[in-house]
């Protein structure tokens, strides 16, 4: 009972903290396959040893020192290798170390610019729409391929591929990490606008999934809208997404009848 | 879902006391993760129980107006967020994060979780939610 109690706490301090954790590591290791990969290395790390010894106390902070170790070591390993990984390897202890001043003195800054680096990214033009939504699904939803499949009435293995094509794309194109500046602002919102409104728009259609599944897809797609319109005050487009209930009418309100 | 976290009155905010300076700065970064989140909807604190008013409804007789303050400190409510969050799990934890109190007697807050419109079944027939649409709309729009 304990055990799964500790076991469900590790997964509701994930659901908090796993878009953060991804976003920072993104910067350290500028890929996003590779950040996922360390995030989810400290995620079963937290699951082995959490139950044992209590969440800790700012368990963000764990989940990215662990990924952070666990980034070194494979670069390390890599820097023996190959010249380029290691300077890849130097480079990454030197923004490790940025990194953890950042961690002492702020919390909060660097993983705002962070989150919005990671949504601009997971929402990139050269993605396909598809892509696009499952990337960003995982990534900063927090949703696992299982769920999204589930959400989607489409196979695991089609949504895990979906996700490691958009990954290899974003490499292969040397997509920066980075927010656009102004000229391309206005583009790349809209690419990232509608991601959110796919989401909703499934979420909200009937005859899709499950209707527990269908309000999970509302509710992240009203989540990311809150988030961008937080992250970008000034951008009219985001002001759409309202503080609070939505200019999209209340979703549950508007089926009647349904299962 | 949501969930309203209900903050409970203390002696001091039924005195009318002013949270301090430190709390206040905790407690605006802490909204602040909320918000950056995605995960806050709405949050407000409420004045002592001395300024609020209770009216009993019945169908056997006129309203009753009490005014305040109200007895029994611990059930009264000293402010609240409502949150979206995926479960009662990560509403859990989210709540284990708000700053505590100053020193002195510890703070509770109560987690509930909002009804739906699905919660109520067949009562809600689709007049009463088309109506709970249209004034959503009008609310928000």
């Amino acid at each position: 009972m304990a055990e799964r109690d500790a076991h469900r706490a590790v997964e509701a301090v994930w659901r908090i903290e796993s878009a953060r954790l991804i976003a920072g590591l993104v910067r350290m290791v500028r890929d996003v396959g590779l950040a996922e990969d360390l995030a989810q290395e400290a995620l079963l790390a937290a699951l082995e040893q959490w139950p044992q010894s209590g969440v800790p106390d700012n368990p963000g902070a764990w989940l990215m020192a662990t990924a952070r170790h666990r980034g070194i070591d494979r670069l390390r390993r890599a820097r023996v290798a190959e010249r380029k990984s290691a300077e890849l390897g130097r480079d990454l202890e030197l923004r490790a170390a940025d990194l953890e001043r950042d961690l002492a003195a702020d919390l909060d800054d660097p993983f705002d610019d962070d989150l919005l680096r990671l949504i601009f990214t997971t929402c990139h033009p050269v993605l396909s729409a598809d892509a696009r939504v499952a990337l960003t699904l995982r990534l900063l939803g927090g949703l696992t391929t299982p769920e999204i499949a589930r959400a989607y009435l489409v196979s695991e293995s089609t949504v895990a591929q979906r996700i490691a094509r958009a990954k290899r794309t974003l490499r292969a194109a040397c997509v920066p990490i980075e927010a656009p500046g102004r000229p391309e602002l206005a583009e790349r919102l809209a690419s990232a606008l509608e991601v959110i409104y796919l989401i909703f728009n499934e979420g909200y259609a009937p005859g899709a999934g499950a209707a527990v599944v269908r309000t999970e897809l509302l509710e992240e797609a009203l989540r990311l809208g809150r988030i961008l319109a937080e992250l970008l005050p000034d951008e009219p487009e985001v002001r759409f997404f309202p503080n609070s209930e939505v200019a999209l009418p209340h979703p549950l309100a508007l089926r009647s009848g349904s299962a | 879902m949501r969930v309203m976290v209900l903050v409970k009155a203390s002696e001091e905010s039924e005195a009318g006391q002013m949270p301090s300076k430190e709390l206040l700065t905790a407690m605006g970064k802490f909204n602040e993760e909320l918000v950056k989140a995605g995960v806050m909807l709405d949050g407000e604190g409420l004045h002592p129980s001395a300024r609020g008013v209770r009216v009993s409804l019945s169908a056997d007789g006129p309203p009753t107006v009490t005014d305040g303050p109200f007895a029994e400190t611990k059930e009264l409510v000293a402010g609240y967020w409502i949150w979206q969050v995926r479960d009662m799990d990560e509403a859990l934890e989210w709540a284990k994060r708000i700053p505590p109190p100053g020193p002195g007697p510890a703070g509770t807050v109560e987690l509930r979780p909002v009804f739906e419109a699905e919660d109520f079944g067949d009562e809600l027939t689709p007049e009463l939610r088309e109506q709970e649409q249209r004034l959503r709309e009008q609310l928000h729009g």
